[in-house]
């Protein structure tokens, strides 16, 4: 790293002298990159410009912590499940029971901590095992039976709607008074000190989330020029780290100046991770997009696809359960409306995000910048005060109007640098 | 002076890091057969499209004339208006409607937009008559068979009035006689006053009926040849830019006396279409041997072949695989990689590729736990072995990363053959493994077959190119209605031997 330092130090002083001719090329060579890369930027790019236009129209209220913070806490159930939605849609299939489920899970979670007295670490556990297994059986009618997903799932939607009430008849909407389920709604992770008004812990998970980031591309590029492949120029590189580099610590300072980091944020980051490492860089997730491209080349490729089937469903049952849980957290009760809909949403958010329909294509950091776009739109139209009208017309147009995007640039041409 | 129906000057298309097409003339005559023919990747199928409308004006550069009158096509409904009808190798029919419906879809014979079923079915009929198939026309398509369905396709072309018929490939999936039929009807056909353009790889044909050929090579036009000059062998030198003067290399015979698989009495039935596709079939393959199967399309070697690679489809078997000497039982194709047998189809498209993903996703497939570790897959490792094989085998692609849709289609092939490698199999079975290649690419899948069987591999290679067959294999079976019903020496293995058994 010494070395990149001083080389990069020798390179600084020569293009001081070549300035003009120099920053034309930096520009080119950034135009290309985003060129290049128009699908995988455009969603950040639209999120961005949201961003900036409700900043405008609301003089500024839509970028206050504590309103990013209500973002994130309004957002974080429907990204985790969009994650899992992504898979689903990935290998060509599509699960309408999650908003139903997700609803059952909140109803027995309740029931259980409430009507049942039990404790909270252990029936946390259990309602995420059951979520497993629901999304297993839908597995089970879609792999082994043969059954559209479609329906397998639309009757499950159903079904678990009808749980919801046989879980409540007794009781009613059923309110959760427990410490750790407020902590999943509401709560922040401990702050141990307050510094400069700032909550320390975020601030340190925000700082060092940076440093591991920067590591991380630093090993990459140094692993791919070890094999002489093509790396972004080094001016690029440093671009580009600046700037993700900025942006994760604004968001940091502005969380830790307010509340810091909720719980909600945490699982979010946390699953995030876990999924994108999973599908990027591991042969489990190579196989999903495999069997989504082309499940009978995937099948002779010695993958199974019912068995991919059957994990992919079974990590939907997974999230939709903690999708439940963060839900039922977040409103304090179980109802017998809870999730009705959101399986709408979730899927929303896997299309909006870039996942495409034929399969094969689709990325859950996507997903979550997805399911993040529509949210802010509804947050930032009503702080605009804007009706719910005008909120479910503008959610519906930018649906569509991110698939032609994303339709549109699917096949456009590479540009050479 | 000739009287040139169609004319295409100074043609230029290009694709990101590829030109497709470099100031291509191509002129045919009124009333001709005329081939085009060249290596994989030549761009035959690229000029097809660029003459269909299918890339519209302004996608690339030059002049398109028809009758002399410059066009400009923006859509494929603009050329079929002009006359043109273009059959694409991927045949463009519905399965679930019938024939009937099919000839006419898109162009429905109507009153007031209500369709006159009967008109259509009287006219379908007569269509049906002129290619000389013999079906109902209220079959649905997905009951024929492939040659069937092609003579469909030309029907339909037929029934638009078409003066000008554009067939890509259309015998790569025939059998011989299927092949000759259609043939002999192209022959009828320019009696009429059709033209025909006509792509193909098996120069046999171009022998046959041409009336003349153009060569591509590397998006050149290199030369066209009038019927008087046509021979093979200076076409396969315009093709490749150098003479092949032996199609098929030598091989040092490596046979051993070790038997490294063996089935006895397999059986197999598939209820997808409620019939039994294997019958008692029992081979054996000795290691450093070539053991081809011979046989119609359609007799059942695909399917013995997928039965003894872990039953992928799900038919219901019984019998005995021996691998090694071993018995074993395979659930699924997982297991019979892993005991080292590899599968390469002989449908790319379908079976083979994921095609928007790229090359080295795809080579990589069959054995990413070679580079993984707890999982996690070593992706600069990935890219050595693929540049390996892009190399060893001669994928032509402008690099590793190249989505493998965008390949011609020999190179598809190639991109397959090395991902059945990938796995490092002892025992290969090759489908069709040259189905829709050139010449050249021919040539070194055989030479690669050779370095193989040094290497110490043993193949079973499934092929409907008799010649090729006979060339490379050390002995073969016969296959006919999925039953083995010959087993021929590389003595006996003539072509009137094989042809013999494979129609009992
Ligand atoms: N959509 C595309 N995008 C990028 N490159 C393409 C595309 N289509 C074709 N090419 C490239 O253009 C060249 C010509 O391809 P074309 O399909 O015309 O070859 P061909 O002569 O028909 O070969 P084959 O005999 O294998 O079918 C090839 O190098 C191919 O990789
Ligand atoms: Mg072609």
């Amino acid at each position: 790293m010494k070395q990149f330092f001083s080389n990069l130090w020798i390179k600084f002083k020569k293009s001081i002298r070549n300035y003009p001719k120099y920053m034309k090329r930096f520009f080119k060579d950034l135009f290309v990159l985003f060129r290049n890369n128009i699908r995988d930027y455009g969603m950040y790019i639209a999120l961005i410009t949201i961003f900036i236009f409700f900043i405008i129209t609301t003089g500024g209220l839509f970028i206050t912590p504590r309103n990013i913070f209500n973002l994130i806490q309004q957002t974080g159930y429907i990204a985790v499940m969009s994650v899992g939605m992504t898979l689903i849609i990935v290998i060509r299939h599509i699960d309408l029971s999650v908003g139903s489920i997700a609803g059952f899970i909140g109803a027995i979670l309740a029931v259980l901590i409430v009507t049942y007295d039990m404790n909270a670490i252990i029936a946390i556990p259990i309602v995420l095992l059951i979520g497993i297994t629901a999304g297993l059986l839908t597995g089970y009618l879609v792999a082994k039976i043969g059954i559209p997903a479609f329906v397998a799932s639309l009757g499950g939607m159903f079904a678990y709607r009808g749980l919801i009430f046989n879980s409540l008849q007794n009781t009613g909407t059923l309110g959760v008074n427990n410490p750790i389920i407020n902590a999943i709604g509401q709560e922040t992770i401990p702050a141990i000190a307050n510094v400069f008004g700032l909550h320390l812990l975020s601030v340190i998970i925000g700082v060092i989330a940076v440093l591991l980031f920067i590591y991380s591309e630093f090993r990459t590029r140094k692993e791919k020029s070890k094999y002489d492949f093509e790396v972004l120029p080094t001016d690029l590189f440093i671009a580009k780290l600046v700037f993700i580099s900025i942006t994760i610590l604004t968001i940091t300072f502005l969380l830790a100046s307010y509340r810091g980091f909720s719980w909600v944020l945490v699982i979010v980051l946390v699953v995030v991770a876990i999924y994108h490492f999973m599908t990027n860089m591991t042969v489990l997730g190579r196989h999903i997009y495999a069997v989504g491209g082309n499940p009978e080349a995937a099948e002779l490729s010695g993958i199974s696809v019912k068995k991919i089937t059957y994990f992919v469903f079974g990590s939907m049952g997974f999230l939709s359960a903690l999708g439940g849980i963060m839900y039922l957290a977040r409103l304090g009760s179980a109802t017998f409306t809870a999730g009705e809909g959101l399986e709408l949403q979730v899927i929303a958010g896997a299309f909006v995000g870039g996942t495409s329909a034929a399969g094969g294509v689709g990325k859950v950091t996507g997903s979550v910048i997805g399911a993040l776009v529509m949210a802010s739109l509804i947050n930032g139209m009503q702080m605009m005060s804007l009706g719910t009208n005008y909120q479910a017309i503008v959610s519906g147009v930018v649906l569509v109007a991110a698939v032609i995007f994303d339709v549109k640039t699917r096949n456009m041409k590479k540009v050479q640098a | 002076m000739a009287n040139y129906i169609l004319e295409m000057h100074n043609i230029t298309k290009t694709f990101p890091g590829v030109k497709a097409l470099d100031n291509v003339n191509f002129k045919v005559e009124e009333g001709e057969i005329h081939f085009l023919v060249g290596e994989n990747g030549a761009g035959k199928s690229t000029l097809m499209k660029v003459l269909s409308g299918i890339y519209p004006t302004g996608d690339y550069t030059g002049q398109i004339k028809l009758k002399g009158e410059v066009v400009d096509f923006r859509k494929i409904s603009d050329s079929e208006n002009a006359g043109l009808a273009i059959i694409n190798q991927e045949l463009a029919l519905v399965p679930e409607m019938t024939v009937f419906e099919n000839i006419y879809l898109a162009h429905e014979i109507k009153k007031r937009n209500i369709i006159n079923w009967n008109q259509t079915i009287h006219m379908a009929d007569k269509q049906l008559k002129r290619v000389k198939l013999n079906v109902n026309p209220g079959n649905k398509v997905k009951d024929l068979n492939i040659g069937q369905q092609q003579l469909v396709e030309i029907a339909k072309a037929l029934s638009k009035n078409v003066q000008i018929l554009i067939l890509d490939e259309p015998t790569a999936a025939l059998n011989e006689n299927d092949s000759e039929n259609l043939l002999n009807l192209l022959v009828e056909l320019k009696k009429e006053g059709v033209t025909c353009i006509m792509i193909s790889h098996k120069l046999k044909e171009v022998t046959a009926i041409a009336d003349s050929v153009t060569v591509l090579r590397d998006g050149l036009t290199i030369s066209t040849l009038r019927k008087n000059e046509i021979n093979e062998i200076k076409i396969i030198k315009d093709m490749v830019g150098r003479s092949i003067d032996n199609i098929f290399p030598e091989r040092k015979p490596q046979v051993e006396d070790e038997i490294v698989l063996e089935t006895k009495n397999l059986n197999a039935y598939n209820f997808a279409v409620s019939k039994q596709v294997v019958k008692n079939a029992s081979i054996k393959l000795k290691k450093g041997e070539v053991v081809g199967l011979a046989g119609l399309m359609g007799a059942g070697r695909s399917e013995l072949a997928l039965s003894i690679f872990g039953n992928p489809k799900n038919y219901d078997m019984d019998g005995d695989v021996f691998v090694h000497g071993k018995k074993v039982h395979f659930n699924h194709p997982s297991q019979a990689l892993k005991a080292g047998i590899a599968y390469v189809s002989e449908d790319r498209k379908n079976e083979g590729l994921i095609l928007k993903q790229d090359v080295k996703q795809n080579i990589s497939l069959t054995n990413l736990k070679l580079l993984a570790k707890n999982g996690v897959i070593d992706k600069n490792k990935e890219i050595v072995y693929a540049e390996k094989y892009r190399k060893e085998i001669n994928i032509k692609t402008p690099s590793i990363e190249q989505t493998v849709e965008n390949l011609s289609g020999g190179n598809q092939q190639k991109v397959s053959i090395s991902k059945g490698l990938f796995a490092n199999p002892d025992i290969l079975i090759l489908d069709e493994p040259t189905r829709g290649i050139d010449v050249g690419a021919k040539y070194e899948i055989y030479t690669l077959i050779n370095q193989l069987i040094d290497h110490g591999m043993s193949i079973i290679m499934i092929s409907s190119e008799l010649p090729e067959l006979l060339a490379m294999s050390d002995r073969l079976y016969v296959v006919a209605e999925g039953k083995i019903t010959g087993e021929l020496s590389k003595a006996d293995a003539t072509q009137e031997n094989v042809m013999k058994l494979a129609t009992v």
